[in-house]
């Protein structure tokens, strides 16, 4: 008698806790697997980066090795290929290790590699806009700490026979669809360039891309490199 | 669910933990070198050139 009658709440009570357990598990697993995916954007996504790097720096280290140096005289323009380090960006007032391989593309693929160079703007160190972006938060962030650079600091573009300082003018926030700031002559379409200028643009606020962060910097001193000369702005980082 | 799966787990409890680990991991695996790199180019934080260029 007493079993008959019990059975049927103890099953739905029974019934109620599997179903509250299994909801109880599913939900804890959901947070370990967005936990998981935080660690794997803000770290793991570097260690990829950062073995990118290493890869493309020993390709541009031979391919400038093998090729004729360009001389003023003679530009002898390395052809920038989609994928393939094309040059070095030095922030000296970041820190020793703030330089990384700038890629040609601003693919997602390219961008996962590096800070990436925008096929279409200036030649490094060419009169015009040079154009490069990077990640802020995730893929090594090499573009991180921008937003601690100010009016005067230097941002060294190296390139196969040249040092490029450029002079950091100013610094913005815009909207992810302001691409006038990477015209030629930046914010007028069609004006003709005279100044050597370069952009770098990165998401703004960090963890975030709701707007963009924008780096405007002009070129100070082009230094042909050779018998050991670096430009001032990177005498402490590589020697000291 | 999980203790479904530990039921489920063949011989002694030794063995059960060393499966348990390896099925972890084998998730953890397809979440991070597939599910994850699939996810992540849905996601804004990642853009960082204007225009969508």
């Amino acid at each position: 008698m007493t079993e008959s009658a019990t059975t049927p709440a103890a099953g739905l009570a029974e019934r109620i806790r599997w179903y509250a357990r299994g909801l109880g598990q599913l939900l804890i697993t959901m947070g370990v697997v967005v936990l998981l995916f935080c660690g794997y954007e803000l770290w793991i996504t570097g260690l990829y980066t950062r073995q990118q790097q290493h890869e493309l720096g020993k390709g541009l280290d031979r391919t400038w090795a093998q090729a004729p140096p360009a001389s003023p005289r003679r530009p002898t323009p390395l052809p920038y290929v989609v994928g393939k380090g094309i040059a070095r960006i030095w922030f000296p007032t970041l820190g020793k290790g703030a330089h990384y391989v700038v890629v040609e593309g601003v693919g997602t693929d390219d961008l996962k590699k590096g800070p990436g160079h925008y096929p279409t703007s200036a030649r490094i160190g060419a009169i015009g806009n040079v154009v490069i972006s990077g990640h802020r938060t995730t893929y090594l962030a090499p573009f991180n700490r921008v937003d601690e650079l100010h009016a005067g600091d230097p941002i060294v573009l190296e390139t196969q026979s040249f040092w490029y300082t450029y002079t950091v003018t100013s610094e913005s926030v815009v909207q992810p669809t302001a691409i006038e700031v990477t015209y030629p002559v930046p914010g007028h379409l069609g004006s003709r360039p005279t100044q050597r200028l370069l952009t770098l643009t990165t998401c703004n606020p960090k963890y975030s891309a709701r707007t963009r962060l924008i780096v405007h910097a002009t070129l100070t001193a082009p230094l042909a490199k050779g018998s050991g000369v670096v430009p001032a702005a990177l005498d402490q980082v590589l020697k000291g | 669910m999980y203790v479904w799966i530990w039921r489920h787990l063949p011989g002694p409890l030794l063995a059960r933990l060393l499966q348990a680990l390896l099925l972890l991991l084998a998730v953890a695996g397809v979440l991070l070198f597939v599910v994850f790199p699939w996810v992540e180019p849905q996601l804004p934080w990642n853009q960082v050139t204007v225009g969508g260029g």
